[in-house]
This record gives C-alpha cells, sequence and structure tokens, in this order.
C-alpha cells in the first residue's frame, strides 16, 4: 500500500520553518510518520532552512554569552518531558506516533463521542487556532456535504474514503480550501478512521448537518 | 563565512569532538557561528532581545546535550541547528507543542559513512548556491517563509499579493531549490 496524496511543499515548509498551527502540524506529523518520500521533501526542505540560516544576517551575542552557555551546560540537560507512549513499543498500530502522544495509546484509547450516524469523534488537546479531531466513520457512510471558509487537512489512517474521483487510503491526506466544496464517502470494505484539522468552521451546505453543528463541535 | 565543503565538513568534525570528548574548545568556535545566527532567526521570528539571547544560549546547549543524536549522513550541521532553534521558537514564541514525525526505527551509526557524510556536504554547497542565485522576489518570498513568524496569509496581507500567489511562487522557489540541491539538471 502506498500514499499517493501528499502535502504540498509549501505546507511542509510552515512545518518546517515552525509556522503551521499545532493541529496542521499533527496532520503534517501523521503523514510523514507515514510516507517516505514526504519525510525525504521534509528533510530538503528543513535544509534550505539551515542554507538560510548560514545567509543570514547575524545578531551579535552579548558579552559572556559562551561563559554563561556553558554554565547552562554544566547543569546537564533540561529534565526530557515525559513521553506518553514509548515510541520503542513492538507492534503495529493504526494510529501514528504523533497521535498516539495525544491519545496516551492506539485506537481502544480513543474516548469516541458518537455524533449521530455511526459517525463518532473526538477531538485532541491543541492550540486554539485551529481544530484537530479524529474522525470514525462506518464504511460506505457519506460525511455531510461541506465547503469551507479556512483550510482544512485530512489524513486517513484506517479504511479510505472516496471524494469525487479520488480515493484516499492510509497516509494520504487531502487538503481543501474554501473553493472546494467536497463529499467524502467511506469507502466500502472498511470502516474509516482519519484525522481532520481545520481552521474555521465547517460550513454544510444541507439544512440537516447545519442543525447538527453546534452539536458537532465542528 | 563558511561555504566551502572543507568547513562545513569541520562542523561535522567539531560536532563529534563534542560528542567524544565533551570538547569546549570546539563548542566555543560552534558558537562563536552559529549563536548569532540562531539569535537573528529568533529575532526576525518576534522575539525581543533579551528573549532571543536567552534561547540562543539554549539552543546552543541543547547542540552539545543532543550531540548524539546529529546524523551527518541526514543533515548538515546548519540544518540540525535550524531544527533545534526552530523548535524552541515553537516552544517559547508560538507557546504550542509540535507534533514530530515519528522517529525512523535506526538511530545515527556510530560511524557514519563518510561517502553518504560527503554527498550531503556537496548538497549543501549546491543548496547555498541555489539559495544565491535565486531571482530577488523568490528569495525574499523564502526568506519570508522560513525567518519570520508570518503564515502565507499573513505574508499575502502583508505584500498585496494574493495568496494563491504566495503559494505557487514558493512552490516554484522550493522546487527550483531542492531540484538543484539534488544536483538534477532540468
Amino acid at each position: 500500500m502506498s500514499v499517493r496524496h501528499r502535502i504540498p511543499d509549501e505546507i511542509l515548509a510552515e512545518y518546517a520553518a515552525g509556522d503551521l498551527a499545532e493541529a496542521f502540524g499533527l496532520v503534517v506529523a501523521s503523514h510523514v510518520s507515514l510516507c517516505t518520500e514526504s519525510r525525504e521533501r521534509l528533510e530538503e526542505i528543513e535544509a534550505v532552512g539551515g542554507a538560510i540560516l548560514e545567509d543570514v544576517e547575524a545578531e551579535p551575542m552579548g558579552a559572556g554569552s559562551l561563559e554563561a552557555t556553558l554554565a547552562k551546560i554544566a547543569d546537564g540537560p533540561p529534565p526530557e518531558a515525559p513521553l506518553t507512549f514509548s515510541s520503542t513499543d513492538a507492534g503495529t498500530y493504526i494510529l501514528p506516533k504523533p497521535i498516539r502522544d495525544y491519545i496516551g495509546g492506539d485506537v481502544e484509547s480513543v474516548k469516541w463521542r458518537s455524533v449521530g450516524m455511526g459517525v463518532k469523534q473526538a477531538i485532541l488537546p491543541t492550540s486554539p487556532e485551529a481544530t484537530a479531531r479524529l474522525l470514525y466513520i462506518p464504511a460506505g457512510c457519506e460525511m455531510p456535504d461541506h465547503g469551507h471558509r479556512g483550510m482544512e487537512m485530512t489524513v486517513v489512517l484506517q479504511g479510505a474514503f472516496l471524494d469525487g474521483e479520488d480515493r484516499f487510503g492510509r497516509g494520504d491526506v487531502e487538503v481543501a480550501d474554501e473553493d472546494l466544496a467536497h463529499m467524502p464517502v467511506a469507502d466500502v470494505g472498511e470502516d474509516c478512521i482519519c484525522l481532520a484539522a481545520a481552521d474555521a468552521p465547517l460550513r454544510f451546505s444541507g439544512l440537516l448537518p447545519r442543525l447538527f453543528q453546534p452539536f458537532l463541535k465542528i | 563565512m563558511p561555504g566551502s565543503v572543507a568547513e562545513q565538513a569541520d562542523w561535522t568534525g567539531h560536532v563529534a569532538r563534542i560528542r567524544d570528548a565533551a570538547d569546549q574548545a570546539a563548542f566555543a568556535e560552534l558558537f562563536l557561528h552559529f549563536a548569532p545566527r540562531v539569535k537573528a532567526f529568533l529575532m526576525r521570528s518576534g522575539a525581543n532581545e533579551t528573549l532571543a539571547e536567552e534561547c540562543a544560549q539554549e539552543v546552543m546547549a541543547t547542540l552539545w546535550h543532543k550531540a548524539h543524536m546529529f546524523d551527518p549522513t541526514r543533515a548538515s550541521v546548519a540544518t540540525w541547528v535550524f531544527t533545534i532553534a526552530r523548535n524552541r521558537k515553537v516552544d517559547m514564541l508560538r507557546k504550542q507543542r509540535r507534533p514530530e514525525p515519528e522517529d525512523l526505527p535506526w538511530g545515527p551509526e556510530p560511524e557514519p559513512e563518510q561517502a553518504e557524510v560527503m554527498a550531503r556536504q556537496q548538497e549543501s554547497e549546491r543548496l547555498a548556491g541555489a539559495l544565491a542565485t535565486l531571482p530577488e522576489k523568490q528569495r525574499a518570498l523564502v526568506e519570508a517563509a522560513y525567518f519570520g513568524d508570518l503564515s502565507h496569509s499573513e505574508i499575502a496581507a502583508t505584500t498585496g499579493l494574493p495568496l494563491g500567489t504566495i503559494k505557487s511562487r514558493l512552490r516554484l522557489a522550493l522546487d527550483r531549490l531542492r531540484h538543484e540541491m539534488k544536483g538534477v539538471t532540468r
């Protein structure tokens, strides 16, 4: 199984520069964990950051800064943030490590909330500029037809969804902006789990989904 | 200014000397070169001078503590320092968690393959050359995208250019840099 829908370079560059909101960063990190080609591209795009760092007009450091830094070093490394999940655990997972770190485990640890019609979701605790939520969509089930005011990025973790002519499987990413009104449908065969990040409330075009919107918290 | 292959090779050696011998002289030279650049990066990202100075020191201390994690077959020292500084920026300035991709199951080799290290250094050389010859408009955009705490929509608002133009220009520039870095002629 290979990843076919990848994250565009300019979004990888925002991630590499540390300018992407946390929720979108989580989609990028998940996709890169599942796609070797994008990992290589990210490394190249980070190398551009290194080249610019070499080239930048430097700001002189204060007097005694080297000594101050050596004193910091002598104090030892700062405590690492405890890992919520060990990267060395053997086994295969549905959720890639960046998401497991938010959940504290794999799919069985997700605290799903039903949002009707068999669809379940779990909102992950990220910075408020954008929302990240895991979605569980039963095989063959339609997602509400919706457009966007902002950007939405979705990475598939299990199963697949179809959107128009395109099929998105594990590791694939769909990037949608306000020009795209789309209608994702979970592929038959397997229930679909994906992570969707959005920076503005979704705008559903049907009346019924709109009634659901406050309830969906999206 | 570093730039020659020999000098960049030397930075890799500096990190190895810190890792293997806790070599303060090697660290001092790295500090002299990179700390002012990291400070500039952080100030361009919106930090005031005091905070940028403090964070630049922390970034350099992290370089010392993580010297064993540096893999010269995957990145140049400058790129590695850039990623440490970038992480500090997300943490300190944006006050966010940064989701990182899953680590590859293998870490740095104790004795990295010299041919691979050389290949990375040649790529850095070609990349520096490509950056220098980028048309001014593209170059300014690439710099704004990496340095400066602006999202692409904020760059669009600042420059008055449509967001689509910003994105396509940046994509073109990155494409060109990546291809020249890999030595692919198109």
